[in-house]
């Protein structure tokens, strides 16, 4: 038995629409036109308990609306969904006392209330024993390095401070799931790692279960086992990551410094992606034509002086991915 | 105790962080006295010299205790929506809201009276201290907030206070639910806050319209928020009618709140929050 299972979740939206101008507003005084939005279409999966995904599409995809619905912010038009048991928007009160939940863009602290006490009231929110609390606050504060933070007002901090605060926020009610809602949204490399590293030590130690969206595929590539990517509101893979870089990019990149002008390489399976001056870029599918192969090949004609294979970068990756399903941004 | 726990620490927490302007209602102080002066020298005016009308339903001295309690309690009247929800509205914080296992009315319910009650407080103080001690001292007798009408008078006005409060939050809280559908309070809150002040006694003590408004003007919710507790405190309502009084403020409490809590299910269904 899966611990969040969603089933054929639908969610549609109707929207006024106008013509552009002064003349489509005193029109739309009238007569209002109607649009129908369908931000998620049928979205089925499934989450076993201790499970770290990640969940990626482009913006407007329906991650955020999957992520509402999943923590029974929003009621979704259609579908079945069921979190330990519970339906999220039926349950709601029952529910979000067992869920962590942080949106990378909004702060659930309080702005004028020092961390420290934002986190007391949490505690009287969600009726945690002090006991319990001060231990669970005290490792918290550990692992997220809060100890400089604690006496001072939220709007005081950075807002790679206030991330790892709000994060501290969302689990000291000790919940067996977290969904993360683009968390590392803005932050800068040491306060992305100091998260990345968070989330790892609670799924590895603690076994929290862990729905991950983010932009920052270095996120996925460092956290995520499996990948659940979505695109205009439909699940367009639900696989591990490795298996669908394979699927989507084969190819390989070579660079090459050679020691004159760059030569033009034709080959089967390979393609010039770039050149400058002396140095060239090269596309070449391992299947066709191995790397060692074709480096010899191109050293034995030509002098080289400086030579490497890379991966294609993971966001080349998915934008590929993205295009291949027609999933850009509308 | 554990039940309560959540909603008595909000309420507590926003009464603290209110409590810390006290720039805010030490300016709040001086314009609601100014102000209190102003409307006394116009009903002073009004009655005649030495206060004379035989006439009205209620003596002049009554009239002033009436606008110095009105300017003292000001800040218990319903404005408009609670800032905060406001902005968790325009800022798309509510999602955070509804995530917390707390019934969401009267969560909301208890942070708004929190912040109304810590705002009231000390300019409530000031205004009492300045109307009812200082004033007489300087020699302006004649314009001071009088003592309670009675032992009855002086019983029943805490426990009429109290219901103003309870009732101004509900109506806040109506604001607020008001807001969560229409993304925005400017049209609520000027309603909100034209028809209390005018129909809570706060421009014109309700007791100086024409007799045959009277019976509206004591049924309708307004009242309990201002008339019906300054007119047990200087006795014009007392005995059964005191007693009625504080009916009426219970009846739209129960009222208010009930319509309050059926319309929160409905919203909070109804609930889109956009772009990410």
């Amino acid at each position: 038995m899966p611990q969040i299972l969603v089933e054929g979740l639908t969610k549609t939206y109707r929207v006024a629409e106008r013509d552009p101008g002064v003349l489509g507003a005193v029109k739309g005084l009238f007569t209002r036109r109607w649009r129908t939005i369908e931000a998620l279409k049928g979205v089925s999966f499934s989450l076993a308990r201790g499970d770290l995904v990640g969940f990626i599409g482009p913006n407007g995809a329906g991650k955020s609306t999957t992520i509402k619905i999943l923590s029974g912010i929003l009621q979704p038009t259609a579908g079945r969904c069921e979190v330990d048991g519970l339906t999220p928007w039926k349950d709601r009160i029952k529910h979000v006392g067992r869920i962590g939940v942080v949106f990378g863009q909004r702060t659930q602290l309080w702005w004028d209330l020092p961390v420290g006490d934002g986190f007391d009231l949490l505690r009287d929110i969600y009726r945690v024993d002090p006991a319990a609390y001060k231990k669970t606050r005290d490792e918290m504060v550990a692992l997220l390095r809060l100890d400089k933070l604690i006496d001072q007002p939220v709007r005081q901090l950075s807002l790679g401070q206030r991330m790892r605060a709000e994060i501290a926020a969302a689990m000291l009610h000790t919940p067996s799931i977290l969904f993360l809602d683009e968390p590392t949204i803005g932050l800068d490399a040491p306060s992305k790692l100091a998260v990345r590293d968070f989330v790892k030590t609670l799924n590895r130690e603690k076994g929290v279960t862990v729905l991950l969206t983010t932009h920052d595929m270095h996120d996925i590539e460092a956290l995520a086992q499996r990948v659940i990517v979505i695109g205009n509101g439909a699940i367009l893979a639900d696989q591990p990551f490795e298996t669908l870089r394979a699927g989507v990019l084969a190819e390989r990149r070579l660079f090459i410094d050679f020691a004159g002008q760059a030569p033009a390489i034709t080959l089967p399976g390979v393609r010039e992606v770039a050149r400058d001056g002396a140095s060239l870029e090269l596309a070449f599918d391992p299947k066709i034509i191995p790397a060692p192969a074709l480096i010899a090949h191109i050293a034995a004609d030509h002098a080289v002086e400086d030579i490497h294979v890379e991966q294609p970068a993971i966001e080349e990756v998915i934008a590929r991915f993205y295009e291949q399903h027609g999933a850009g941004e509308a | 105790m554990q039940a309560l726990r959540p909603y008595l620490a909000t309420f507590a927490a926003r009464f603290q962080l209110m409590l810390q302007y006290r720039a805010a209602a030490l300016a709040g102080f001086v314009t609601q006295s100014w102000f209190g002066g102003l409307l006394i020298m116009v009903l002073t005016a009004f009655y005649g010299a030495g206060g004379a009308r035989a006439d009205a339903p209620i003596s002049l001295a009554q009239s002033v205790s009436y606008v110095w309690l009105s300017q003292a309690t000001l800040a218990l009247l319903p404005w408009g929506g609670d800032p905060s929800i406001t902005a968790a509205v325009r800022s798309g914080a509510i999602s955070y809201d509804r995530l917390r296992p707390l019934d969401a009315y009267w969560w909301w319910y208890a942070g708004a009276a929190g912040a109304m009650v810590s705002r009231v407080l000390p300019r409530a103080a000031l205004i009492c201290a300045f109307s009812a001690l200082i004033l007489p001292l300087l020699g302006f007798g004649d314009w001071s907030l009088r003592p309670p009408a009675g032992l009855l008078a002086a019983a029943l006005y805490p426990v009429s206070m109290i219901l103003v409060i309870v009732l101004a939050s509900a109506i806040i809280m109506l604001i607020n639910l008001g807001t969560v559908v229409t993304l925005d309070n400017k049209g609520l809150t000027s309603l909100a806050g034209a028809a209390s002040m005018l129909f809570s006694g706060n421009i014109l003590p309700l007791p100086l319209f024409p007799d045959w408004m009277q019976t509206f003007l004591f049924l309708q919710p307004f009242a309990g928020l201002l008339d019906i507790p300054c007119r047990i405190y200087f006795g014009d309502l007392t005995g059964a009618a005191a007693f009625a009084g504080l009916g009426v403020q219970a009846f739209w409490i129960l009222a208010l709140v009930g319509l309050g809590r059926l319309l929160t299910g409905g919203v909070m269904a109804r609930l889109q929050v956009q772009g990410g």
